[in-house]
């Protein structure tokens, strides 16, 4: 068991490597230093001594992998890629383009895209569920087949209507709750309603279908049969035995999900202005810090490797026939 | 003189080559069965008229003509009407007055703040406020009836061509109606309805603007029709990107295993992490550098916004490929395990023609349904990229551009909805037609579900 | 059965119970979409918000609008510009009086004050500081009981405690000196601040440019520098400190522009003690430094700043004395602006700058009563905004029953069209160029583009110098000949075949271009990428098809845009000016040939060069306002409207409009420290925000009802179904 973790864990490290470079490539071989600076220094009175300045200041008038200049081992270690992209590897993201320090901008703001994800995906996860446990339930009647037709027209709706709609019905019309914003502790109640309902019922459609064949999979197993054999009621059926045993493949998809969570969801949460993870990130891009743009990637990269490894873990913990040090 | 954009070019050679598919596949005695299955589906049937209508009308924009200053589509020349009656500003939907009010100086020179007449919509009317709705009624049933007609008539064409078994003259129109396949029946219904819906369209839009107007006062409902090809083209020339990456590295992997299999995995596991909207963007990002550095090959608009078109295409389907490239894996390493594989290989028989003739072909079925799965998707995720201004150049009419813009629109009050409606109805019917379309082949290509079902 | 019909009961109950406490909760007290919390509601708290975060806070750095927004009420310059006063005018500030000129002459003779500007060699400004002014409470300055300062030099330990600057406990204060003043000015040439006018101010002040170039040498390569750089121990020829509040600055020449500068946030005075305190280690990484926490002597202090979400502004207890003015325009009384004279500033308690990056969400907050004031986005205006007959702005009735109020001002700024005079095509300074840049200028209908996309909220420029700045004339003699015809006293464009004739002087006689037989093409480089700006794009390519010349819109990003002014390599672009001070210098000199921006990295974007205009230029430079100054800008603006380097735009006119329970507030474009002399009246704004936001519940009480319906109906077929099978 150990072993296998381990082996797993090991494995993550080339992936990051290769991310690393990857990102590197593009945000220091294509798009030059230089074109940082000047975007940065602004338009008034920029001259080739501030952007030489500012590159200093920022490191990045190094070269991108070997200095000349320099002897022995220094050769490699004075070069942009070991100053600022193996930085990344013990979470040192350093300062962002405009001078802030990336790591406590995104210690912070982490809450806040919790605050959305998490209900999100557990309101979500609860509707879906239940949703589609009512379209097995009524499997092969006409009912099944408008609410799977009613699925599709929601899949085909962009979330981008999802959110403007929302925001203009319950925030604007009705005034139910503020239309876009952030609050501290319980306050925050009221600013994460709307984003949370949006964030589920965005998700519905294709939620409902899928754990739908989820279902529909575990109902054509004997054992089901056997149980509606026996007499159980089709309700009983599908929550006790259906339900069940569909824990596992549900499970498992959620476990690969929950360390993204922490990213936040980029369209949301710039649209409510909510300081979360996703709309720094929007925020990075329009503004072009590349440097923050290389820490959230890297660090979408690492979540993304730790759901990885979650999912080989649940799978283990959940179905004991699967033996991890083999 | 006719000229074309590389994207033109990729798009007419897709829709070709799908053509030239999907008749070799229905020569194949095994793949006939799940297309029969297909065209007995009322709604595969209806959907894939529709993608086909929307087809068409990608393929018409994507055929120009060169005019001294100005390069037209074959589209833009058919609806030139719609093309070229532009106003000053925004106006509602069948509108006869501009919605923004604006300084205006009548005969006897006196300037009022008032809501100007357009000078296209509703310009035949003397009388606007007592005249139009009678104007319109007529023009509606006018052109629902003539619409209809020559959608039963294309109706009966389909019929016919789809239906050659039986003389139809032979029939009663009730015992042919009964004995019509279900999914015909539904296709002819859907030609009606069609037909009238284009048929209204098109009266009504002689005298005004269906869909209303813009900000610059241009057609919302040519601009919509515009967006069709633009959505077309970022599903199709996407996949068509993703295909070679997916198919070549996920049989590779699959069929080689061993360190083969170990780099492509590493491979697509990499690709993987990276969040695919920060890959994108800084891949477009990167993009409009190089077309800074190289700005003699890029020097008209159109040129430009076709480019970076095809580069978003492209950029999509190297971060879209890893999907169906594990499926792809999978399914081989399945295959190659088979009794007739094995027994290929005894005989000797070359590992190319095994790949060939063995394995490619088996995994049609896959490629076929993450193909149609694929495309709403991508059609969706361009309105989010542009939202984030990474998306399609903004000289493109796409859906996504006009969403984009209609967000401020919906500030304003009374809310310019009329754009977000149009392009926001156009996607969803594509988007929709799509996924049933993929729910149909699912069903009929996956063994999976044929036992399932 | 019956076993069942109860549980459904119980469920319905339960939901029931839930609306019911979901309704109550939003329902009680103020409405539910109150975005504040209760603490901020009451007080007299003023609600705005920033699109952006401010980059730069530090006041030797920041030098956009948004920054100023926020720093201009931290800190305290000399001078300020009178409030309520128009023609613009500075007034004393951190000064005691305006600043005593004196010229000197070689070997530093005292010279009268008629002198000849070539005589004058340097020019002294002395100024001398109120004594009443005290920063803010701020850590730096406390002190312990032996008095040494407490924080300045903080274990790791301590330091690892630390999350912001709020977590110190003790706090402390001291008076503005002359010191700090030099200091602030020395801290301009700081190689780690990059301050924007280094340069300019290095090439006026005596002394400051060997400063920077000492810095550089000694400071910036020494490897076991101090954290600290004390750059109180670096004497500067040019400032001279008398007494605790008397500062001599040296000024290269005659320079009048300089006292402009002095009433700009570069030159607030700034205190030692702070960079001290900010220099310590470890401050660094949780972004405390002086560009995020500001510190001065105005009458607010920067509590919060989190730039994620929100900035909090809150009265400086130390504030010294200073009251509302008394003097204004004569329609100010009417306006009710003269009614808190010699009352005590500042009025507001807090001011919040909320986040808001959506015009959805912030215009809906606006009307709702959460912002105070809000400027006009374009897509808001026709709800907000009509003419009048007259054709003066007025609210909409549906505005005026919510009494809101609308203010609108002609900004000191130009937006034009630059051709680059370098470009072979559309550059040069013969006739035939000329007249090509003419045609253009002619076929480009500013008044369209002011209708279309500004909401009528501009004019259309007739010269570099916008209104409000002197050498802007009204009426007919202010007008550009080349393209407009005074006509029933309006400037009237002239018609599209002026222009086509001067199409055909410039030898493309109906925009065709002889050597090629085809339409010319002409390269517009751009930084609109958004989806807004495609109908702005396709506005451009129509002006120029109406002569027969193609425009084709090169779209790059930022970098690669000012890559390509910077080397000179655009042909047509799109630029803007925002005056930094009122002075018609400040605009000129965009037209002046050694600020070449591609060969000499000046601000002169269309890198226009004139002998004429330079020569003509340097004397208007250094000229006192008066009848002489007017005529030499006279025939400046002359040969540029011939020479035509620009096409010259609009000048925007900027709206605002804000609620009834807001007072005191007159748009000044030059002034940005105003927050002190706004008024609100939160017990107003309480009831009127009551009354704007009743939550609507119907909706609700529908959507329950519906959902009942269908549960009922579900529960029917699931009986059904039993029963069916049941058989």
């Amino acid at each position: 068991m150990m072993g296998y973790l381990l082996r797993r864990v090991l494995y993550g490290f080339p992936l990051l490597l290769g991310i690393n470079i990857l990102t590197f490539i593009l945000f220091f071989v294509v798009n030059t230093p230089d074109d940082m600076a000047r975007m940065h220094l602004g338009q008034k009175h920029v001259t080739a001594e501030g952007i030489a300045k500012w590159k200093h200041e920022r490191g990045y008038d190094l070269p991108l992998f070997y200095a000349e200049k320099e002897t022995g081992l220094r050769c490699l270690t004075e070069t942009i890629f070991v100053r600022k992209s193996l930085g990344l590897f013990v979470f040192d993201f350093g300062q962002s383009d405009a001078g802030r320090n990336i790591g406590a901008d995104i210690r912070e703001r982490m809450w806040p895209s919790l605050a959305i994800a998490v209900p999100s995906l557990f309101l979500g996860l609860v509707i879906d569920i239940g949703l589609a446990l009512g379209l097995v339930f009524f499997r092969l009647s006409r009912l099944e087949y408008a609410g799977l037709a009613l699925c599709v027209a929601l899949m085909s709706i962009s979330t981008l209507f999802y959110i403007i709609a929302g925001q203009y019905l319950l925030g604007r019309w009705f005034q139910w709750v503020p239309i876009s914003g952030f609050g501290e502790g319980l306050d925050a109640f009221r600013f994460v309603v709307l984003p949370v309902l949006i964030g589920a019922v965005s998700g519905v459609g294709s939620g409902v279908r899928w754990y739908r064949t989820l279902f529909i999979e575990e109902i054509e197993r004997d054992y089901v049969r056997t149980a509606r054999a026996k007499g159980l009621s089709e309700a009983r059926v599908l929550f006790r035995h259906v339900l069940r045993n569909a824990m596992i493949p549900i499970l498992t998809g959620v476990v690969v999900l929950l360390p993204l969570l922490f990213t936040g969801s980029l369209l949301t949460e710039s649209f409510f202005a909510i300081p979360g993870l996703g709309s720094y990130t929007i925020d990075a891009i329009s503004q072009q810090d590349f440097a923050i743009v290389r820490a959230m990637v890297f660090l979408g990269a690492c979540l993304y490797i730790v759901g990885l490894l979650l999912t080989d873990l649940s799978y283990a913990w959940v179905d004991p026939r699967i033996r991890l040090d083999d | 003189m006719l000229r074309f954009y590389p994207t033109d070019v990729l798009l007419l050679l897709t829709v070709l080559a799908m053509a030239l598919f999907l008749v070799l596949s229905l020569r194949q005695e095994h793949l006939r069965r799940p297309w029969r299955k297909v065209m007995g589906s009322p709604t595969g049937l209806v959907s894939a008229l529709l993608l086909g209508l929307f087809t068409t009308v990608a393929v018409l924009d994507s055929v120009r003509i060169d005019q001294g200053a100005q390069t037209l589509s074959l589209l833009d020349l058919g609806l030139s009407n719609l093309r070229t009656s532009t106003e000053k500003t925004y106006s509602e939907p069948l509108g006869v007055y501009a919605s923004v009010h604006e300084m205006v100086r009548t005969s006897d020179g006196h300037e009022t703040w008032t809501a100007p007449r357009l000078v296209f919509g509703g310009r035949h009317l003397v009388h606007p406020e007592e005249d139009r709705l009678r104007d319109l009624a007529q023009r509606f049933f006018k052109g629902g009836v003539l619409g209809g007609l020559a959608g039963a008539l294309l109706a009966l064409l389909t019929a016919w061509i789809l239906w050659p078994r039986r003389n139809l003259l032979a029939f009663s129109v009730r015992t042919f109606w009964a004995e019509l396949p279900r999914s015909l029946r539904a296709v002819m219904i859907t030609w009606v309805v069609l037909g009238c819906l284009i048929g209204i369209a098109v009266a009504l839009a002689g005298g005004y603007h269906v869909l209303g107007t813009d900000k610059v006062g241009n057609d919302v409902l040519f601009q919509c029709l515009k967006g069709v090809r633009t959505g077309i083209v970022i599903g199709t020339l996407t996949t068509l990107a993703t295909l070679p990456l997916s198919l070549g590295l996920g049989i590779l992997a699959g069929f080689y295993r061993g360190w083969v299999d170990d780099v492509i995995q590493y491979l697509y596991t990499t690709l993987n992490a990276v969040p695919g909207v920060l890959l994108i963007a800084a891949a477009m990002l990167v993009m409009e550098s190089v077309m800074g550095r190289h700005e003699a090959m890029f020097q008209s608009l159109p040129a430009r916004a076709d480019f970076r078109l095809l580069a978003l295409c492209l950029i999509l389907g190297i971060t879209s490929w890893t999907g169906l490239c594990r499926l792809i894996r999978a399914e081989t390493l399945k295959l190659r395990e088979m009794e007739y594989v094995q027994a290929a290989r005894i005989l000797g028989v070359s590992e190319f023609r095994i790949l060939l003739r063995h394995i490619l072909p088996n995994l049609f079925h896959l490629v076929l349904i993450s193909v149609a799965l694929d495309f709403s998707s991508l059609v969706l995720a361009e309105a989010v990229l542009s939202y984030i201004n990474i998306g399609v150049d903004p000289s493109t009419e796409s859906w996504g551009n006009m969403i984009n813009t209609a967000r401020l629109e919906l500030a304003r009050d009374p809310p310019v909805w009329w754009s977000l409606l149009g392009a926001f109805g156009f996607m969803f019917v594509l988007v929709l037609c799509a996924n049933l379309l993929a729910d149909v082949l699912r069903d009929a290509f996956d063994p999976k579900r044929e036992n399932a079902a | 059965m019956s076993v069942m019909r109860q549980s459904h009961r119980c469920v319905l109950g339960r939901f029931l119970a839930l609306s019911g406490l979901v309704l109550g909760l939003l329902g009680c007290g103020d409405p539910p979409n109150n975005p504040y919390s209760k603490v901020d509601r009451d007080a007299k708290t003023l609600y705005t918000s920033f699109e952006e975060r401010p980059k730069h806070l530090d006041p030797a750095r920041a030098y956009s609008a948004n920054e100023y927004e926020i720093i201009a009420q931290v800190v305290e310059p000399p001078l300020q510009y009178a409030y309520l006063k128009r023609p613009y005018a500075l007034e004393p500030l951190a000064a005691a009086e305006f600043p005593k000129i004196t010229f000197l002459g070689a070997h530093g003779k005292i010279l009268p004050a008629g002198a000849p500007d070539a005589e004058i060699v340097e020019s002294v400004y002395e100024i001398r500081l109120r004594p009443d002014f005290r920063y803010a409470p701020h850590p730096a300055f406390a002190k312990d009981a032996s008095g040494a300062f407490r924080y300045h030099a903080l274990t790791p330990a301590a330091l690892s405690r630390i999350r912001t600057l709020a977590d110190f406990h003790e706090t402390g204060t001291r008076e503005v000196t002359a010191e700090d003043l030099a200091y602030q000015i020395k801290r301009l040439m700081h190689p780690e601040i990059h301050s924007p006018i280094a340069e300019l101010m290095g090439e006026q002040i005596i002394g400051l440019k060997d400063l920077g170039e000492r810095l550089k040498t000694e400071w910036d390569h020494d490897p076991d520098r101090p954290q600290w750089l004390d750059l109180r121990r670096y004497p500067v020829t040019g400032l001279e400190i008398i007494d605790a509040t008397t500062l001599r600055i040296h000024v290269h020449g005659k320079y009048p522009q300089f006292r402009f500068w002095l009433a700009m946030p570069f030159f607030a005075p700034s205190p030692w003690e702070a960079d001290a305190f900010f220099a310590q280690a470890r401050f660094k990484a949780i972004n405390i430094t002086p560009d995020w926490y500001p510190i001065g002597s105005g009458p607010y202090q920067l509590i919060e700043n989190n730039p994620n979400r929100r900035m909090t502004l809150a009265r400086n207890p130390y504030f010294h004395e200073a009251t509302y003015p008394s003097e204004g325009e004569p329609e100010d009384e009417e306006k009710g602006l003269l009614l808190d004279q010699g009352k005590r500033l500042p009025f507001i308690d807090r001011i919040v700058f909320v986040l808001e990056k959506e015009t959805i969400p912030y215009w809906t907050k606006f009307l709702q009563g959460y912002y105070d004031a809000s400027g006009l986005a374009s897509d808001n205006f026709d709800q907000a905004v009509q003419f009048s007959s007259i054709g003066s702005a007025q609210l909409t009735p549906e505005m005026e029953e919510k009494k809101l109020h609308l203010e609108t001002a002609i900004t000191a700024s130009i937006h034009y069209l630059g051709f680059n005079m370098l470009d072979p095509v559309v550059g040069g300074l013969t006739p035939a160029k000329a007249a090509l840049r003419q045609a253009i200028s002619l076929a480009i209908d500013e008044e369209e583009f002011i209708a279309i996309f500004m909401n009528g909220r501009g004019m259309a420029a007739q010269g570099p110098i916008p209104p409000g700045i002197f050498g802007y004339e009204e009426g007919e003699k202010g007008i550009n000949p080349v393209v407009y015809d005074w006509r029933d006293g309006h400037p009237e464009r002239k018609s599209i075949e002026a222009a086509k004739a001067r199409l055909v002087e410039a030898g493309y006689p109906g925009g065709v271009d002889p050597s090629t037989g085809k339409p010319l093409v002409l390269h517009l480089d751009t930084t609109l990428g958004g989806a807004d700006d495609k109908p702005l794009l396709n506005w451009y390519r129509k002006q120029f098809q109406k002569i027969g010349i193609e425009l084709v819109v090169r779209n790059t990003d930022y970098n690669q845009f000012q890559q390509k002014m910077a080397h000179g390599n655009a042909q047509l672009f799109r630029w803007g000016w925002n005056a930094d001070y009122p002075d018609p210098e400040n605009f000129l000199f965009l037209l002046y040939g050694e600020n070449s921006k591609a060969l000499h990295g000046g601000e002169n974007a269309a890198n226009y060069q004139s002998p004429d205009f330079d020569r003509l230029f340097l004397k208007m430079r250094n000229m006192d306002d008066g009848p002489e100054r007017l005529a030499v800008i006279q025939k400046l603006l002359d040969q540029v409207r011939r020479d035509a380097p620009w096409v010259f735009g609009i000048h925007p006119k900027s709206f605002s409009l804000h609620h009834d329970w807001y007072h005191n507030y007159k748009p000044n474009l030059m002034a940005n420290n105003g927050l002190k002399y706004l008024r609100i009246d939160p017990d107003e704004r309480a009831q009127l925000r009551a009354v704007w936001n009743r939550p609507l519940y119907l909706p609700a009480l529908v959507g329950g009802v519906l959902l009942f319906i269908v549960g009922w109906c579900m529960r029917r077929l699931v009986l059904k179904r039993r029963e069916a099978q049941g058989r």
